[in-house]
């Protein structure tokens, strides 16, 4: 039965020589199956600490995460990350980094077959120069598409992204926006992807939901409501630039909130 | 080079003319250091700096080494020592390796055991000789126990330490794509700990080697410190210098042959220039 994720009344604090830092309180939502959420919310409001509590990483301190019905007890390859610091692993190859999954016995595939995905997967992140370097050889946004290769080729139903499109410049990181819809309109997915990006949030998310911070918490979640597929010029169109100006709104109003106090 | 075919062919060309060229220099500049070195030795004693019956000319030590390779006793000597510092560097790296991963892994045998470790590790291996003596005698178990003792520590250290400063987000990318603990072992962990154990492998045999030298002058029939120990009873000089020169060659030649696999096997790491 797939029921999305279900994220109850979840927080979470740390404690750490310099104190307790409450990062999430009473967090609560519902995302179904195949929604694009965005996160978005000032520098250190918790969406990292969120998104590790929906992989599995961390335990909250209260609440808990359902996964399609499961609850969440510690990371697995039904759900995908992608992680702010890239995490590709150094002393395997582009190609071999992208197959990672598909050798593991959880998910293991004729050797044809995965060698198709593989193929498929490098083509799309613009790497089949590359295959064989290894990743001390490449930039930093070079490195970060490695690591999206690398989770879609194992075809999860949940994808969690930490700013995968932050390291990349402009022009690639529309593709690689245009890209990822593309694939969702092949395989259903259900997407958390945290980003900074208003504009970003805004082309991807079914709904967009704006973090406050100290507690991190949920401000509100604002739905996008133009119909998939959507192609780059959707950006330009009134009802667009209207969503994203509230959008915007909201994000530096919390911003402005979060210095005043600091 | 199996990764060259991202790069252009001319580049790739030109980097390893480059390479080429930089080993003949350093292999020149070798030679050179060394030969000053036996100009300085010749020229000293013919100055009189060193007293020439202390200390034997380049020939005579040559002429020693090609007698004693005749008449095979400087093979015996060699490959005693060899073996000694082969058996007991591969005791004292295996056992290292074990006991690194035991240690690293659980939190509570690091907790005990990390002062002793530190105690033992700075306990020099030649203090334990003559204990060691009156327990195993001075036939070879006694030589090996200090040996790999002398092997071991460095080497656990060294891996313990890499064990827990592992980055944590490696296992969390490979857990969430689906590795079983087995997975993350072999996969993830061991090819990060590639390169320390190498390191600790240097460590070791230069650890070892030193060792054996001193093991070998107090008590050995066969050795090269044998050899030299032999060479002062009857005051031979020759022997005596050709004793010191083989192990500081030995020495060079077996870093030269690990820091080699070394360097195939991290080509991946990021390095200084
Ligand atoms: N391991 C940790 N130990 C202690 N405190 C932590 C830890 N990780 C995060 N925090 C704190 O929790 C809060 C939320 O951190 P988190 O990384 O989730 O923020 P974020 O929204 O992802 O920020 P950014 O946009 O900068 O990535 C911060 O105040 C941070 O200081
Ligand atoms: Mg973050």
């Amino acid at each position: 039965m797939d029921q999305g994720i279900r994220i109850d009344n979840v927080g979470m604090t740390y404690s750490g020589l310099s104190g307790q830092v409450e990062a999430l309180r009473a967090v609560s939502l519902a995302i179904t199956p195949g929604e694009f959420i965005c996160l978005v919310g000032p520098s250190g409001c918790g969406k990292t600490t969120l998104l590790n509590i929906i992989a599995g990483f961390l335990t909250p301190t209260c609440g808990a995460v359902e996964v399609n019905g499961r609850r969440v007890q510690g990371p697995g390859p039904d759900r995908g990350v992608v992680f702010q610091q890239y995490a590709v692993f150094p002393w395997l190859t582009v190609r071999e980094n992208v197959a990672f999954g598909l050798t593991l016995g959880a998910n293991r595939l004729p050797r044809a077959e995965a060698d198709a995905i593989v193929d498929h997967f490098i083509q799309l992140v613009g790497l089949g120069d590359f295959e064989h370097a290894y990743p001390k050889e490449l930039s930093g946004g070079m490195k970060q598409r490695v690591a999206i290769a690398r989770s879609y080729a194992v075809n999860p139903a949940v994808l969690l992204m930490d700013e995968p499109f932050g390291a990349l410049d402009a022009q690639t990181r529309q593709f690689m926006q245009e890209s990822l819809l593309q694939i969702l309109e092949q395989e259903r997915k259900t997407v958390v992807f945290v980003t900074h990006g208003v504009e970003e949030a805004t082309y991807l998310a079914s709904r967009v939901v704006v973090m406050a911070a100290r507690p991190g918490r949920i401000r509100e979640i604002i739905p996008v409501e133009i119909p998939y597929p959507r192609l780059a010029e959707i950006k330009t169109t009134p009802e667009f630039v209207r969503i994203r100006a509230r959008i915007d709104s909201v994000v530096r109003e919390e911003f402005r909130k979060q210095r005043d106090r600091g | 080079m199996a990764n060259a075919s991202h790069r252009a062919p001319a580049a790739s060309l030109l980097y390893r003319r480059q390479r080429r060229r930089e080993r003949w220099e350093k292999t020149g500049y070798f030679m050179a250091s060394f030969g000053m070195l036996l100009v300085i030795w010749e020229t000293s004693r013919a100055l009189g700096i060193i007293n020439p019956l202390l200390f034997p000319s380049v020939g005579a030590v040559l002429e020693s080494c090609v007698a004693q390779l005749r008449d095979g006793s400087l093979q015996t000597h060699m490959y005693a020592s060899f073996m000694r510092v082969l058996v007991s560097f591969t005791i004292g790296i295996v056992l290292a390796v074990v006991c690194g991963f035991l240690i690293g892994w659980f939190r509570v045998v690091r907790m005990l055991l990390d002062p002793v470790i530190n105690f033992f590790r700075s306990l020099p291996p030649i203090a334990l000789i003559p204990l060691m003596i009156i327990f195993f005698g001075i036939g070879e178990t006694s030589k090996i126990v200090v040996l790999s003792y002398a092997a071991f520590f460095p080497a656990l250290v060294v891996i313990y330490q890499a064990l827990v400063s592992l980055e944590p987000i490696y296992i969390r990318a490979g857990k969430a794509l689906g590795a079983s603990n087995l997975e993350i072992f072999r996969r993830i962990i061991l090819p990060q700990l590639v390169p320390h154990i190498i390191t600790a492998c240097r460590v070791s045999l230069g650890v070892c080697w030193a060792t054996l030298v001193a093991a070998e002058l107090i008590a050995a029939q066969r050795g090269i410190g044998a050899m030299m120990v032999e060479a002062q009873n009857f005051f031979q000089m020759p022997p005596l210098v050709l004793g010191i020169l083989l192990i500081g060659a030995i020495s060079l030649v077996m870093d030269a042959i690990v820091r080699l696999i070394e360097r195939r096997a991290t080509a991946w790491q990021e390095k200084m220039p």
